[in-house]
């Protein structure tokens, strides 16, 4: 081979590999992107059952009920709508009423939010960023929120 | 006092860095070996103020000095010794401190055993390194100061973040900043070749050792951080795509693909333009893992209005790194002459494959991690990019590196014979194949890929295993002889090997976790009975035990055979911490092998039933004894005789193409 084949031998494969990269990436963000909404959002946009997001919001003050088997259902707040979500499993350490959560899953064919994963952080005072934007968009931001940016996230899996 | 000392240090250590930063340089263009034999002796010293400036911030964490805010906010006098002392890295202002003198540790050590470089280069590498240093000095002094006092000093502290005091964060996050760091001698070289505007295979030989350390501290300092969230964090996950661990990994990629190029630069003088290009790469992204963590913009892009001065302050670094770094690349790499031919079958023409798609998965972790910041910048839409998206990007990047990795080492330098080393591994691909049957026979259920997963790890390991047979001639002449050429090979073969034979077991071990781990979630009363894979574990009951500053409230397990022979207890703790009234999760683990059972517990319902997670998590030690492998891989490496007796001198005039201007 001539210095001038292998250099395209070599570009060729480079721009191929950089193409295959390009290609997943693409692929995938069509498929494995969850969007953030919080319950305003969903009353607004009308989501339609099975679209996967991440809900947010402050976990409704009296609204927790555990069943057996792990079951809980509560309700999730902005202030403005709410929106009963279900979720089976451990929930994680600083899940508490008044608190708040961010959930991922979708909505099902009844209105109600199936989560397969609750999201806290480990932190008494933290409040996750996207609650704390969709709390002041609805007018319901309290200044005793401070944000704490050390802990990393922690979770809870079905 | 202590305290002012320390600030005072850390000033003086700032204007030597100054003084590093510009005296070299002057000197390289004036000529003036004084200027340029200034370096060293001036990096020594803005080492010792950053390690008093250090050593006065951890007196103060380990005297429980509240007047100190940053103590206050961070510490307890209640907290063992060992917790105080690393909280001192604990938080944002003291991780900074860690940062500068992990760099000014390096600098010295360049400037100490740096003898057989050439004087114009230590000197402009030691100045680009003062660089780094004097921005991230006066990043620290300006918005980040830990010598902080409050006025009134408060009795006790606020304690370190519950989950933080862990003897895996004790070594974690050094372990981290001495790879991130490690990087920046590559950078330092880099940018000193590319002022100097040449560059030969000499350079690769001073600058892989620095490589190797690095990475190898950036390894143990990742596989030590995904322990650390897999017992801490109470739901047994190994790896997250936290855009946290995306930071560390990118690093990690980008520095593996530079420890390989740099071997080709080093052996066939190949390659060297696409090698300092990684060596800034590898920096870069450490400076962007820096920044990531630390600005809080993971948060929220908005965190930059909460403290917007740290957040532009680091920007700016960045900006000023990367892009004086790249841009300085494209005026001056022209300038480097290209090195050997080889064709596209050959050890540099694997290396070049190992390097496509390293820096290809690099680029899609990077995408991922950035693109929902990019987004919510610029849209304010806020997405989330999970776990899904890597899996179906970086792992089919993977694929072909591993099926590829064994032929590597069994191809020659310039033109390889892929037949020959085709039939060579047929034994190993034997093996593998062997094993893929095993996975789909003996394993139900799991993901279909599953066993090729195993198929794949197994072949990389068998390949290494090869790569050893085959130079030893194992089997073919007689045992003492091939002791001899054991005994007699190059270190750094055995090193390859060890790595490569350790990425195989951590691919095991990943594979075996997630497609045949089973998991157990129930809430359960005292008494009650859970059988999970081979294991049958009894419920015993809680009880109440005091810790120093927490309590306990522990589960107590049998661990039974399916036989019913009891094999042992697990004890998984939830664990109070007053002070921040915070619950911190601490998982039981009963290693079996490499296998291991993981119960961790939750909060006890009104009924008093106890909600359980347990995990049967098969071959999940590998993951780490893999890295671990990798680890001593690199150290084998490390000790190798060229290495530790130092370069020769660099080839002579022929390579200078442009004087220094």
């Amino acid at each position: 081979m001539t210095r001038k084949q292998r250099r395209l031998v070599l570009i060729g494969g480079s721009v191929g590999v950089l193409a295959v990269a390009v290609a997943l990436m693409l692929n995938a963000f069509r498929g494995s992107i969850a969007f953030f909404n919080s319950p305003s959002d969903i009353a607004e946009k009308h989501l339609g059952p099975g679209t996967r997001i991440r809900l947010g919001g402050l976990v409704k003050d009296g609204s927790i009920v555990k069943s057996n088997d792990l079951r809980v259902r509560f309700e999730v707040t902005d202030g403005k709508s709410e929106i009963p979500v279900t979720y089976q499993g451990v929930l994680p350490d600083l899940f508490r009423e008044g608190q708040g959560v961010v959930a991922e899953g979708a909505i099902d064919g009844a209105g109600v939010f199936d989560a397969d994963t609750i999201l806290a952080k480990h932190d008494e005072t933290y409040m996750p960023k996207e609650v704390a934007d969709a709390l002041k968009k609805s007018g319901h931001w309290k200044d005793d929120y401070p944000q704490r940016a050390e802990a990393p996230v922690a979770g809870a899996n079905k | 006092m202590i305290a002012e000392l320390g600030h005072y240090a850390l000033t003086l250590a700032l204007g030597l860095a100054l003084i590093q930063a510009t005296m070299p340089i002057v000197g390289t263009r004036t000529n003036d070996p004084m200027l340029m034999s200034l370096a060293a002796p001036v990096a020594l010293a803005q080492f010792i103020f950053v390690a008093i400036a250090f050593g006065a911030l951890a007196e103060c964490y380990v005297a429980s000095d509240f007047s100190v805010l940053n103590v206050y906010e961070n510490s307890n006098s209640a907290m063992p010794l060992i917790y105080r002392l690393t909280s001192v890295w604990g938080n944002h202002e003291g991780s900074m401190m860690l940062w500068v003198s992990i760099l000014a540790f390096f600098g010295a050590l360049v400037a100490l055993f740096g003898n057989n470089l050439p004087l114009p280069l230590k000197a402009n590498a030691l100045a680009v390194q003062a660089w780094i240093a004097a921005a991230f000095h006066l990043f620290i002094l300006t918005t980040s100061n830990p010598f902080l006092r409050i006025p009134d000093a408060p009795l006790e502290g606020r304690d370190l973040n519950p989950i933080l005091q862990d003897p895996g964060l004790a070594f974690h996050p050094p372990m981290l900043y001495l790879g991130y760091v490690g990087f920046s001698i590559a950078f330092s070289f880099a940018i000193a070749a590319l002022i100097e505007g040449r560059i030969d295979a000499a350079w690769a030989r001073w600058v892989r050792p620095w490589v190797l350390g690095a990475w190898m501290c950036l390894t143990l300092g990742i596989a030590g951080g995904s322990y650390w969230a897999y017992y801490e964090l109470g739901w047994g996950g190994f790896w997250f795509w936290d855009p946290v661990e995306n930071a560390s990994l990118m690093p990690w990629l980008a520095g593996t693909a530079l420890l390989h190029s740099a071997v080709v630069m080093e052996k066939r003088a190949a390659l060297k333009v696409w090698t300092i290009l990684l060596a800034i790469l590898a920096f870069s992204l450490s400076l962007i893992g820096t920044f990531l963590v630390r600005s809080g913009v993971l948060t929220s892009v908005h965190a930059f209005a909460v403290d917007p001065r740290r957040g532009i302050f680091i920007l700016a670094i960045l900006v000023f790194f990367i892009g004086g770094a790249l841009a300085l690349y494209a005026w001056r790499a022209p300038l480097l002459k290209q090195g050997g031919l080889f064709a596209p079958i050959s050890r540099e023409g694997a290396l070049v494959f190992n390097n496509l798609f390293l820096t290809s998965a690099c680029a899609t972790v990077f995408v991922g991690t950035l693109y929902p910041l990019a987004l919510e910048a610029l849209t304010g839409e806020k997405i989330s990019v999970g776990p899904p998206f890597y899996n179906s990007t970086f792992g089919p990047l993977f694929v072909p590196l591993m099926l590829v990795m064994p032929f590597g080492p069994l191809l020659g330098w310039k033109r390889g014979d892929i037949v020959s080393a085709t039939q060579r591994l047929l034994a190993a691909a034997l093996l593998a194949l062997v094993a893929l049957a095993a996975a789909f026979a003996f394993e139900h259920g799991g993901p279909v890929m599953a066993p090729f997963g195993v198929g794949i790890a197994v072949f990389v390991m068998m390949g290494a295993v090869t790569d050893i047979a085959e130079r030893t001639m194992i089997l073919r002449i007689p045992f003492n002889a091939v002791w001899h050429r054991a005994i007699g090979m190059p270190r750094s073969v055995w090193g390859t090997a060890f790595a490569h034979f350790g990425i195989g077991a951590t691919l095991l071990g990943i594979v075996s976790v997630t497609a045949w781990g089973s998991e157990h979630i129930a809430a359960i009363k005292p008494g009650e009975v859970i059988d999970v894979s081979h294991y049958r574990l009894t419920f015993d009951g809680t009880f109440n035990r005091p810790g120093p500053n927490y309590s306990d409230v522990v589960g107590h397990f049998t661990v039974r055979r399916a036989s019913g022979e009891i094999i042992g207890s697990m004890e998984p703790t939830r664990r109070t911490f007053p002070a921040r009234n915070m619950a911190t999760t601490e998982a039981a683990l009963m290693t079996r092998g490499v296998s291991q059972l993981y119960v961790s517990l939750g909060d006890p319902d009104a009924s008093g039933a106890v909600p359980v997670r347990l995990y049967f998590k098969p071959n999940v030690l590998l993951i780490w004894g893999g890295a671990f492998i990798m680890f001593l891989g690199g150290g084998l490496s490390l000790s190798d005789r060229r290495l530790r007796i130092g370069a020769p001198h660099p080839a002579k005039a022929k390579t200078a193409l442009a004087p220094a201007e």
